[in-house]
């Protein structure tokens, strides 16, 4: 077996050196019921590198690949073109065979990308401090929902309509143990977000509101009079962003006041990968940082007074607290994190914002254009690379349509909000710098031929 | 305009920014030959600065409204050329199991096959929308169901659910199905979660996350858990025991089987903690010892890469009673080979049990893609031969060392993947921390330190079944030699790492005045007014 370095002399030798005669000397705890006498049956046997990525390729060819197609998917996970270095950097094996910096003196370029990361995402988020990165954006969205839980001591959280529905899911899911309420709804297909109706909701039981932006139909809107209706009844204002890009267009949730913003940072260096791995961002103001979930890297100095970065605030953590802690989560997302960090280095400021200009110029163009096919309406005013139309007809069947004619069109809303009439004619599409104007036409073609 | 310093800063070098390099060790640079200083990208970059090229936008009126963007952001740019040396120079500040053996206990830092990171990136695998029609991704279920397939045959349980995104989410998971389970049969009055004062600390906020109160075992002194104290504890008012096997002691706990018993007999669950599934893959299913849920790390068992912390992937294997209750989405393979999704719309009539979603999506398919090509790779019989050389080099290591460190369960029979010392016969004044520490100039990752708690000053030693006879053979000479020198009081110790990019960090400092995030210093004529 090619990756087990032992020969059967030093297998011999070292159990000579232990003291046993064979290696089942070594299982004789393992009750004899329980014992396997041999490799588990009914599964192949080991096999070369070629075997193996002769059967793997064969299961990758069954699928639609993204980048091969006119592909207009968004909701949640972006297609965006990643820089060849970022791929290149992050197989380093000092990074990729790596773990948590348990000893920093031997995992300073860990721990100083991880200081570089939370400043980055701090900053696009708008917030004072972000931590080291968590599962996702749909976890980080319930690990804030209870983080709020933690500082005003009240247990409400009212959803915007507007929140990804797979991400109202999981906080169901959580609220159903730690006992939070959770106001949510479905959204409508208007162009306005359901702002009045979250500052109507706010109470003295409130903890928090949260609130998508841009939201699940790619709709934005001045989050600052929510901000000040939740300060208003003490409650957070928790910001959620699922396509960080957008914040090189379109004024920060930190800007406008939130007090916790998390984010699913997929968009930057990761890649589509059929949803995960990807990387939560979790920022906050510094007032909170204390009841964080998640790692967190701070400067400190070493013996010789040189400047150096340390994982800290861990009194906070699972390791320590044991059933005290702010979350049990342990390992998060240290890879896909330095693959968001290196891509937001390589784009800097000016790239980034004009990065986001190229999306959204082509977002206005394509939905102008899909907009134009008989039946069609643009469902949103305001967008940034995301916009929801409303069909004459069902979407879900329509996008299964033009896949079948090698068209990923976009979301249907029948599949995210299933059994929901009033949504089921809506297709959410997404536009990036990878859309060609040539992509657009041929889905505003095929839509148009399917809806005749 | 943006300069690449190579990191020399002027507070670098002691007193003045213009010190001669003199053979006492400073350098005009702060670097020393192949270790190299690297200043952070706020400091080098510019936020004028890009190493992409993005096409120059079509005109269109913006449908941004008043929200465009206006403040400036913060973030400095850096070329291509600038972002490659600036990452590689970090990426040489850390050790890494490319580099040598990590024999980081509890958290199976093995070789990480490269096939693997070959197979993720296949485009049709790297480059698939999760929301794209299942039909257009069959392929890709198609791993989740193949690797399912193993994870359940391996482990000899019924079900498994593929979507949690880490070892800690996994338990969450397991602790999840357990509650739904208990409340179906209208037991949700069960609080209390048994769990050993050995067990990781994600055990008990886990349990303490899905409100129950946990209670600890305690261990016997032969580092197994204390069968008598639990059966003793057990009661209509206990939801489940949370046990690690092998444990973290690095010992099987032999009574398991019995413990189950047990434990099913009272009415409750046992939720195994799968971190040390390495020592027994393919010698023992979890199945076989009366689990009800057992997490297993990816990360761990199946080499995918650790990435620095993360990501990691916690599929968690269900049995019977337990699989109705697993969580939303998975995969179902119908008679023709078709693979479905079942996600929200069709659960309600056909899984009416499962306690909801976890995560967005479908779990973490890169490391799905790297775990099955493991898998495939080792095979059955590879698997087993995993185990079987984990267990050899640990118990190797732990004989060849415990005449020179204290093995406090060295008595207690072999151990599995990993071998436990403490601090016992170190000189007065020498920790744990100390010998960790000259070890790292010694060219090695320490072990896991001050863990499990139940050791004074614990050392867990797990070298893994990707390292020779000769590597361990090195290892065991610089562990002894690094112990030696902690028992006969050797002062240079207190002060090591010597040869480490950084000496000892202040990590009190850190945590009193914390500093998470870069602040741009305040321009000297503003400072001065």
């Amino acid at each position: 077996m090619r990756y087990l370095p032992l020969t059967q002399p030093d297998r011999d030798a070292m159990l000579s050196v232990i003291g046993v005669s064979s290696i089942d000397d070594l299982f004789v705890d393992v009750p004899e019921a329980a014992r396997l006498d041999g490799p588990v049956h009914d599964l192949p046997n080991h096999a070369s590198e070629l075997a193996v990525e002769r059967h793997m390729t064969a299961l990758a060819r069954q699928n639609t690949v993204a980048g091969e197609v006119p592909f207009f998917l968004g909701c949640g996970a972006y297609r965006h073109h990643v820089p060849a270095s970022v791929d290149h950097l992050i197989q380093r094996g000092e990074f990729l065979t790596a773990y948590t910096p348990y000893q920093p003196e031997i995992a300073q370029g860990t721990l100083q990308m991880l200081f570089e990361f939370q400043t980055q995402v701090a900053r696009l988020l708008g917030t004072d401090v972000a931590n080291a990165s968590m599962y996702d954006g749909s976890t980080a969205c319930w690990e804030a929902i209870g983080m709020a839980r933690r500082i005003t001591k009240r247990g409400k959280a009212i959803l915007s309509s507007g929140l990804h529905p797979h991400y109202v899911s999981v906080a169901k899911t959580m609220a159903k143990y730690t006992g939070d309420v959770l106001d949510t709804t479905s959204p409508w297909l208007v162009p306005e977000l359901d702002i009045d109706r979250l500052i109507a909701a706010i109470d003295d039981d409130t903890s928090c509101v949260v609130v998508q932006y841009p939201d699940i139909l790619g709709r934005i809107a001045d989050l600052t009079p929510l901000a000040d209706a939740c300060h208003a009844k003490k409650a957070l204002l928790i910001a959620v962003v699922t396509e960080p890009v957008a914040l090189g267009a379109i004024r920060s949730p930190g800007e406008m006041d939130a007090d916790i913003v998390v984010g699913e940072g997929q968009s930057l260096g990761v890649g589509l990968q059929f949803g995960g791995p990807y990387v939560g961002l979790f920022g906050c103001k510094d007032k909170y940082v204390r009841q964080m979930p998640g790692r967190l890297c701070g400067e400190t100095v070493d013996a010789n007074g040189k400047r150096g970065f340390v994982l800290t605030l861990s009194t906070r953590e699972q390791h320590i607290r044991r059933e005290k802690a702010t979350s049990n989560i342990c390992t998060n997302s240290g890879l896909c994190a330095l693959a968001f960090s290196i891509h937001m280095t390589l784009l800097g400021e000016a790239g980034l914002r004009a990065l986001a200009a190229t999306n959204h110029a082509g977002a206005v163009t394509a939905a102008e254009r899909l907009s134009q096919v008989p039946g069609v309406e643009l469902v949103n005013d305001g967008f940034f690379n995301e916009f929801t139309l409303k069909l004459p007809v069902e979407a879900r069947p329509v996008v299964r349509t033009l896949a079948d004619r090698g068209i990923l069109a976009g979301v249907s809303l029948g599949r995210l909000y299933p059994g929901e009439d009033a949504l089921a004619n809506g297709l959410v599409v997404a536009v990036t710098e990878t859309t060609t104007a040539e992509d657009v036409e041929t889905l505003a073609a095929a839509l148009q031929e399917i809806l005749a | 305009m943006s300069i690449n310093q190579s990191g020399w800063r002027p507070e670098m070098v002691a007193g003045s920014g213009n010190v001669p390099a003199t053979s006492t060790g400073n350098t005009f640079t702060g670097n020393r030959a192949l270790m190299l200083e690297e200043a952070l990208i706020f400091e080098i970059g510019s936020t004028e600065t890009t190493g992409v090229e993005v096409a120059a936008p079509v005109t269109t009126a913006s449908k941004l409204g008043s929200l465009a963007r206006t403040a400036p952001i913060g973030l400095p740019g850096l070329s291509e050329p600038e972002t490659v040396r600036h990452y590689t120079r970090l990426s040489r500040q850390n050790y890494a199991i490319d580099l040598g053996l990590f024999p980081l206990g509890s958290c199976t830092m093995k070789h990480n096959p490269r096939l693997n990171e070959k197979m993720a990136r296949l485009p049709g695998f790297a480059d698939v929308h999760p929301l794209q029609p299942v039909d257009t991704v069959q392929g890709a279920l198609a791993v989740i169901n193949e690797l399912a397939v193993w994870l359940i045959k391996l482990t000899g349980m019924h079900g498994v659910a593929m979507s949690p995104k880490a070892g800690a989410h996994g338990e969450l998971c397991g602790i999840l199905c357990i509650k739904a389970a208990l409340e179906k049969r209208g037991e949700g009055h069960r609080k209390v979660v048994l769990v050993p004062e050995s067990a990781h600390g994600t055990n008990p906020a886990t349990a303490a996350f899905a409100g129950f109160q946990v209670e600890d075992i305690p261990a016997t002194a032969e580092g197994r858990v204390d069968t008598a104290a639990l059966k003793a504890r057990l009661g209509p008012d206990v939801a489940a025991v949370m046990i690690t096997n092998p444990n973290t002691c690095g010992l099987f706990e032999r009574d398991l089987k019995e413990i189950s018993d047990a434990v099913h007999e009272a009415g409750g669950y046992v939720y195994c903690d799968g971190a040390n599934f390495n020592a027994i893959v393919g010698r023992v299913r979890p199945g076989d010892l009366g689990v009800d849920a057992m997490h297993i790390n990816l990360h761990k068992t199946f080499s995918t890469p650790h990435g620095g912390g993360g990501p990691g992937s916690g599929p968690v294997v269900l049995s019977e009673a337990l699989s109705p209750f697993g969580p939303l989405p998975f995969t179902e393979r119908h008679g023709d080979g078709h693979i479905t999704l079942v996600e929200e719309e069709s659960v309600d009539d056909r899984h009416p049990d499962s306690f909801g979603r976890m995560v967005a999506f479908h779990g973490q398919m890169g490391m799905f893609t790297r775990a099955l090509t493991y898998i495939l790779s080792h095979g059955a019989d590879g698997l087993r031969q995993v185990a079987e050389d984990a267990v050899l080099n640990a118990n190797y290591v732990l004989r060849s060392l415990e005449d020179t460190l204290d093995a406090p369960f060295g008595g207690s029979g072999p151990c599995m993947h990993e071998a436990l010392f403490s601090d016992a016969n170190l000189a007065d004044g020498f920790s744990t921390l100390d010998v960790a520490k000259g070890l790292i100039d010694e060219g090695y990752h320490p072990m896991t330190v001050y863990f499990p708690l139940v050791v004074h000053g614990a050392m867990l030693v797990e070298p893994t079944e990707t390292e020779s006879k000769a590597a361990l053979d090195q290892f065991i000479g610089a562990l002894r030699s690094v112990a030696e020198r902690a028992k006969a009081g050797d002062t240079a110790l207190k002060s090591a790492p010597h040869f480490a990019p950084r000496a000892r960090l202040d990590e009190t400092l850190a945590a009193r005045k914390p500093v998470l995030t870069w602040k741009n210093p305040t321009p000297v004529a503003a400072a001065a007014e």
